[in-house]
This record gives C-alpha cells, sequence and structure tokens, in this order.
C-alpha cells in the first residue's frame, strides 16, 4: 500500500516537476564536477608523481584511509567556519572526498607496473618522461579510472549532504521534506542514482575509449569501490 | 544553558568570553558539555555503528558463502549493491521514515544496508583467494568441500574479511553522522545544531566533528590489530 502509492507519487512529481528537477540536477552536476576537478588536480599530478619514483607509499595509502574517516558533514561543517556557506564550502568538501580513492588507485596504478617492461622501455633508450608517458601512464589507466570512477560516484551520490550547508542541487529537494513531501525527496534520490550510474557508465565507456587496443583485454570490468576496497 | 538532557543549543550571551566571541576552539565549552552533549553523542555513536556492522557482518557472511557455493548468485547480488551504494543516505533515512518511523530501526537499516555493500563483495573476494593449486591439493589429500571451506578458503580469506570490516566500520562512523538529520543521536546532532545557528557555533562543530574523525581512526586501527592476532602471517599489505 505505502510502496504503491509512494512509487505513484513519485512518478508524479517527475512528471509535474520535469524542468524543477532538471535544473537541480544541473547545479549537482557544475557542484560535483569542480569538486571532482579539483581532486583530479591535486591527486593526479601527486600520484603519477610519487608513483614513478615508488615513494610515499605512506602518503599516497594514507590518503584513503585518512579520508575515507572524514565525515562529510564534517568536512562542510569544518569549512563553513573558514569559508563561509555556498558553494565554495561545498566544492571543497567534496573535493577532500574525492581525492584519496584517486590518489591511492593513481599511485598504486603507476606504482605496480611491471618493472621489467619499465626496464626495457629504459634498455631502448627511453627517457624517464617518455616511459611515464608510453608506458607507465597507459598501463596504469585501468586503476587510474577505478579511482576516478570511486571517486566520481562518491562525489555525486553524497553531493546532497551540502544543501545542509546551502549547497544547491538535487539535495535541497531531499533536505526539505516539509515542502516537497516524501515523493519529491523520493524522486530527487532516484535522479541522484540515475545521475552516479550515468556517470559511473560514463567513466567506465570513456575509459575503453582511451585504451589502447592492445591493453583492452587486460582491463577487466570493475564494480565501483571495489578496488579501493582491497 | 538549556537543559533537559539533550544537546543544548549553544548561547552566544552565555559562557565565558571564549564561548561569547565564538572563538576559535573553547576548551572550556567542551570541558562544561562532555557530559550533557559530546560524551552521550560519542557512545550513541559508538552504539550506533557497532549494531550496524554487527548485523550487516551477519547478513553479509551467510550470503557471500551462498555466492561463493553457487557462483551465479554473485552478479544479481553485486549489482544489488552497487546500486544500493548510489543512494545518497541523507535521502534513504527519510525513504525508510513511511515504513518504520521515525526512530533507531530506520537509521539502522540504512546503515546496514551499506555495510552490506562494503562487506559482501570483499568476503567473496576473500574466499576467492585461495590458490587452485591449494584447493586441489587438498582435494586430492580427501578433504570433503566443508571442509576445504574451514580449513583452508576461510582462514587465507581473513585478511580479506578484516579489510572489508575495515571499510565498514569506517564509512559507517562517517555515514552514521548523517542519521543525525533524522535522529537527534550520535555525534551528527552537534554538528547539525551548530549549522542550524545563524553563526555556526565553531567550536562545537569542532570538538564534534574530531570526535567522529578521531573514533573512526581507533576503530580502524583496533581492526588492523586484530588482523595481526587473527592472520599472523599476512603481511600487512598495503591500505
Amino acid at each position: 500500500m505505502i510502496v504503491a502509492s509512494a512509487f505513484v507519487d513519485t512518478f508524479r512529481f517527475v512528471a509535474d516537476n520535469p524542468g524543477f528537477l532538471a535544473t537541480k540536477a544541473l547545479e549537482q552536476v557544475e557542484l560535483s564536477a569542480a569538486a571532482l576537478g579539483i581532486a583530479l588536480a591535486l591527486a593526479l599530478p601527486l600520484g603519477v608523481v610519487l608513483g614513478h619514483v615508488h615513494r610515499g607509499s605512506f602518503v599516497a595509502i594514507g590518503a584513503s584511509i585518512v579520508g575515507r574517516a572524514l565525515p562529510i558533514l564534517v568536512l562542510i561543517g569544518v569549512f563553513l567556519t573558514v569559508l563561509g556557506i555556498g558553494f565554495v564550502n561545498n566544492m571543497v568538501a567534496l573535493a577532500v572526498l574525492g581525492t584519496g580513492p584517486i590518489l591511492t588507485n593513481t599511485y598504486e596504478g603507476v606504482d605496480r607496473v611491471d618493472r621489467d617492461v619499465v626496464e626495457a622501455a629504459r634498455g631502448m633508450g627511453m627517457t624517464p618522461l617518455q616511459i611515464l608517458k608510453a608506458v607507465e601512464l597507459p598501463l596504469a589507466l585501468p586503476l587510474l579510472f577505478t579511482g576516478l570512477q570511486v571517486a566520481a560516484v562518491t562525489i555525486v551520490a553524497t553531493a546532497p549532504v551540502a544543501s545542509v550547508a546551502g549547497g544547491g542541487g538535487l539535495g535541497d529537494i531531499i533536505v526539505n521534506q516539509a515542502s516537497y513531501r516524501l515523493s519529491g525527496v523520493l524522486a530527487a534520490s532516484v535522479c541522484v542514482m540515475a545521475l552516479s550510474a550515468a556517470v559511473y557508465l560514463g567513466l567506465a565507456g570513456l575509459q575503453r575509449a582511451v585504451t589502447p587496443r592492445g591493453l583492452r583485454r587486460t582491463s577487466v570490468g570493475t564494480v565501483p569501490i571495489r578496488k579501493e576496497q582491497l | 544553558m538549556g537543559g533537559g538532557g539533550g544537546p543544548v543549543i549553544p548561547d552566544f550571551g552565555q559562557g565565558d568570553s571564549c564561548v561569547r566571541g565564538d572563538h576559535t576552539f573553547c576548551w572550556s565549552w567542551v570541558h562544561e558539555h562532555w557530559s550533557d552533549t559530546l560524551g552521550p553523542a560519542l557512545w550513541e555513536h559508538v552504539e550506533l555503528t557497532a549494531i550496524a556492522v554487527v548485523i550487516g557482518f551477519a547478513i553479509a557472511f551467510p550470503l557471500a558463502l551462498l555466492a561463493h557455493r553457487y557462483r551465479r548468485l554473485e552478479p544479481p547480488l553485486g549489482t544489488v549493491s552497487a546500486l544500493l551504494y548510489t543512494i545518497p543516505s541523507i535521502a534513504l533515512f527519510q525513504i525508510l521514515v513511511p515504513f518504520t518511523g521515525i526512530t533507531w530501526t530506520s537509521v539502522e537499516i540504512a546503515l546496514v544496508a551499506y555495510t552490506l555493500v562494503i562487506l559482501f563483495p570483499n568476503i567473496v573476494a576473500g574466499l576467492r583467494s585461495a590458490p587452485e593449486d591449494v584447493i586441489e591439493a587438498a582435494r586430492g589429500m580427501g578433504l570433503t568441500r566443508r571442509q576445504v571451506l574451514l580449513r583452508i578458503e576461510l582462514p587465507l580469506a581473513l585478511p580479506a574479511i578484516v579489510a572489508g570490516l575495515r571499510i565498514a566500520v569506517v564509512s559507517t562512523v562517517s555515514i552514521g553522522t548523517i542519521a543525525a538529520f533524522l535522529l537527534p543521536k550520535g555525534l551528527g546532532y552537534p554538528i547539525f545544531v551548530a549549522l542550524a545557528n545563524p553563526t555556526p557555533f565553531k567550536t562545537e562543530i569542532y570538538a564534534a566533528g574530531g570526535l567522529a574523525v578521531a573514533l573512526a581512526l581507533a576503530c580502524d586501527a583496533m581492526l588492523v590489530g586484530l588482523r595481526r592476532v587473527l592472520a599472523p602471517w599476512s603481511k600487512l599489505e598495503r591500505a
């Protein structure tokens, strides 16, 4: 009974407010993309460099552990006291969330490239930069993308919490059940889930597109979050 | 300030000069409100997390054994758990209210769901980690399927299981803060209260947030220690 009527109401909400949901979804995409961009800009170069020189595993691995231990609510609260309410605060808090998985997986990806392959490349006269570009990065791609997927899905699925601090996005509907009722909350949640799934699948497609053909066989499909867990 | 036992909205007009001026961090406030706000919230958070992880494990473990035995079950179970992960926590807590009300039960159901997402794939991966030839050898020695499971696959799965537990516990502590959106319990509540002020009260955010992070890291360290005891052969592989 409850389930059926909630289902119907949710559909009705979507049918009645497609524009509103789309606007909010777009806001959320903006917020998430900005956060992911910052996380990438910070974590990707650092992970690549640390992996290339095989140093700093403590930092690279510790980043995930510490990152996971930082609740988004705490991040939002703490940054709020520094950056004030709104977009910037939430963007930074979500970026912190995405940094851990990207850093760890990038580091692991580059660090674990077969040493023999790297030696062979060096023997062929490649410079360190050439080795990084032509050997290590392509071989690290599968793990790198796993990190990116974990970070992106986590950011998109967590972004609604940002609305407790004036975040914008679908969370505005989710945290305001008083105005939008349960049907609105459900409809917005379904939108968030669809966004997360789209981001996940989109990145999987992108990974396939940028992986050199010779390596495609080796990049096994991965469930989100799994790599980070092991 | 305040009363009635529950956490109190800090009143900038009272307390010492540090609290009145909302300085960066007021030890005096922490000291004064440990017994009525921070202490109980910390304890509630421990309870919240422990219940969720214990129930989550009790569900995930048999499911993983089933998926290990009947491999066809893994893809559907894996997909369901991956889908669960994309439900925003702040929404899931509310979605459960029509069924179980604004109760501890709603909070726990949501938290248990998230632990399943983490525990199930990790336990399955652990059970799969026994090398094929080791299992062959055991079979050759005449061990039954059950003996192979109990004496070989399970012990070898221990490191992966503990790794899954670490992530599950830390994530539950983390998501548990959001439970306070529904129920005035746990370390999230003081933070929500502080955020509800026109000027968020810094000390309360820092103190409750710091406790949440410390709790997560302490649990993580404890599980690392547990693995050393349970599976001393597993060299501390990174992360």
